[in-house]
């Protein structure tokens, strides 16, 4: 190929190779999303969403993922900036504990939390002198969110991390700023965009939390009973209002999506 | 944000593009086609596979009693699907293809009816109290699952086993606060014998099955509840001879053994 094609880049006319898998690749994801919609009760919505079950699930919802959202913070922000600037050994294997999560099938996740903080798990006896039996509470419910949503916050900071030139970090320092001034004047206004889109992603993905939680956390209402759990109980006795309630967290994860307009892969546009 | 302007589009490309959008309209039914053949006919192996739908409290007793009927019939492969009467009813309504379903109650197929043929109750069960091995806490009665000191974890009502749990309950007038209400019975089972809770209610082929890792505590006989396990073909099955002929295979004695031997009674 001679180098002008090569430059042609994006803009070129898109080979038929391409553009049929490509269609049938957005249909196959189209098609279930259409299928939500085609099936939504419309009559109903407002009825099935405002049943009491449904509002304490959503409530508890909304509970668990906002404080998955916290501690992701607390924890996940340290780390994704120790990641992106400091030096150490074995940075490559922390970043891969740190990335499984994400790929991981969720209710392997559960299996693992179980043997790591269940009652018999590694760290149960502490956990248990401490006083806190994680499964079938709430709190375990929320450190089922937060294990599989904090990556999403740690990933999407870390990048925008990398990808600040540290020289003005650096000119801070020289101009005689402390680190946390630093931080708090030149480094957070800068990745505040990736943070924010990182926290978005991070709390959809809590807030979406199914597999990990029913493993971990059990279902009871009111308890660990989130949205995602009820939606799966109820297509066993009331698919109407299971796609409902479906439809209620599509719209959320997809009002998520269209706020980020993709920044966060890092597209500006 | 940066958008630099579209570059006009040449006309071939629009034209691919519908070629494109043409051939897909083409290829769709194809695919689906294809999809189909290979479902109703038999395996590439000349072996028929017949879907069976059944309650997860039968996973071990249909696996095993399953082996047996296809040693006797060479041409018939037996694909179990095991999960919660309640999700196997939902897939049902929603169209997956099956041959035949079997329920741990009669509510759930009746519920069912538009969609199966007649049902014949294959077998019966109980239920039991599961606890951690050697019963740490003590758990000999329903009343000791009320106990503040003892956590429990109960099938949801949504299935079957939490239906009966809760009508074992109610006759026996004890008021239990689950911490968890697990979405199949087999879940109440392993969070017990993972030590997460400290008892359940169970089927007592359930507490079997686990062997040693969990204690079953008996309830007694005339104050239990009937479990009643009907099978039924599926109106829209693939097999539907070789679907009644499962189920008239589960009640011959192979099948009987099997049952037995894994604590299920007889109809």
């Amino acid at each position: 190929m001679s180098r002008p094609a090569d430059r042609r880049g994006p803009r070129a006319r898109p080979p038929v190779a391409f553009v049929l898998p490509a269609a049938l690749a957005l249909v196959f994801l189209a098609v279930p999303l259409a299928g939500v919609l085609a099936h939504t009760p419309w009559p109903d919505l407002v009825g099935h969403l405002s049943s009491p079950a449904v509002a304490r699930a959503l409530g508890l919802s909304l509970l668990v993922s906002g404080w998955a959202l916290l501690l992701s913070f607390v924890l996940g922000v340290p780390l994704a900036w120790l990641l992106a600037r400091v030096h150490f050994p074995g940075k490559a294997l922390v970043r891969s504990l740190v990335l499984l999560p994400m790929v991981l099938p969720p209710t392997v996740a559960g299996v693992a939390l179980l043997r790591g903080f269940g009652r018999n798990g590694l760290l149960g006896g502490v956990l248990e002198v401490l006083g806190a039996t994680l499964p079938f509470s709430t709190a375990g419910a929320v450190v089922a969110a937060a294990f599989v949503a904090m990556p999403f916050l740690v990933i999407s900071l870390e990048g925008a991390l990398n990808g600040l030139p540290p020289r003005y970090e650096e000119a801070a320092a020289t101009m005689g700023a402390t680190l946390p001034q630093t931080l708090r004047y030149v480094t957070l206004p800068m990745v505040m965009p990736s943070l924010a889109s990182g926290a978005a992603l991070c709390w959809a993905r809590a807030l979406g939390e199914f597999g990990a939680t029913i493993t971990f956390a059990g279902n009871l209402p009111g308890v660990t009973q989130t949205l995602p759990l009820q939606v799966y109980l109820l297509l066993q006795r009331d698919p109407a209002a299971a796609t409902s309630v479906s439809l209620l967290l599509l719209a959320v994860a997809a009002a998520v999506l269209i706020a980020l307009r993709g920044r966060w892969l890092g597209h500006s546009r | 944000m940066t958008s630099a302007p579209l570059a006009p589009r040449p006309r071939r490309h629009r034209l691919r593009v519908r070629l494109a959008a043409v051939l897909l309209t083409v290829l769709a039914p194809l695919t689906a086609a294809c999809g189909g053949g290979a479902l109703a006919g038999p395996d590439d192996d000349g072996r028929t596979t017949v879907t069976v739908l059944a309650a997860s409290s039968l996973t071990d007793v249909l696996t095993e009693a399953g082996a047996a009927y296809e040693e006797e019939h060479p041409d018939v492969r037996l694909r179990f699907s095991f999960a919660g009467s309640q999700e196997l009813a939902a897939q049902v309504r929603q169209g997956l293809p099956a041959d035949l379903i079997v329920t741990a109650d009669t509510a759930t197929m009746d519920a069912l009816r538009n969609e199966t043929g007649p049902s014949t109750v294959i077998a019966r069960n109980r239920l039991a109290i599961a606890t951690a091995p050697g019963n740490p806490r003590g758990v000999d009665s329903l009343d000791d699952l009320a106990r503040e000191d003892v956590s429990v974890v109960l099938a949801d009502p949504e299935v079957p086993a939490g239906r009966y749990g809760r009508e074992l309950l109610e006759r026996w007038g004890v008021t239990v606060r689950p911490v968890s209400l697990e979405p199949s019975v087999r879940a109440v089972l392993s969070k017990v014998a993972l030590g997460e809770a400290d008892a359940g209610l169970v089927y007592v082929t359930d507490a079997a099955s686990a062997g040693d890792e969990v204690h079953a505590v008996p309830l007694p006989d005339d104050r239990n509840v009937a479990v009643r396990y009907p099978a039924a073909p599926l109106e829209d099955a693939p097999h539907p001879e070789e679907a009644a002929d499962v189920i008239a295979w589960l009640g011959t004695e192979p099948a009987r053994r099997v049952l037995r031997d894994a604590g299920f009674l007889l109809p």
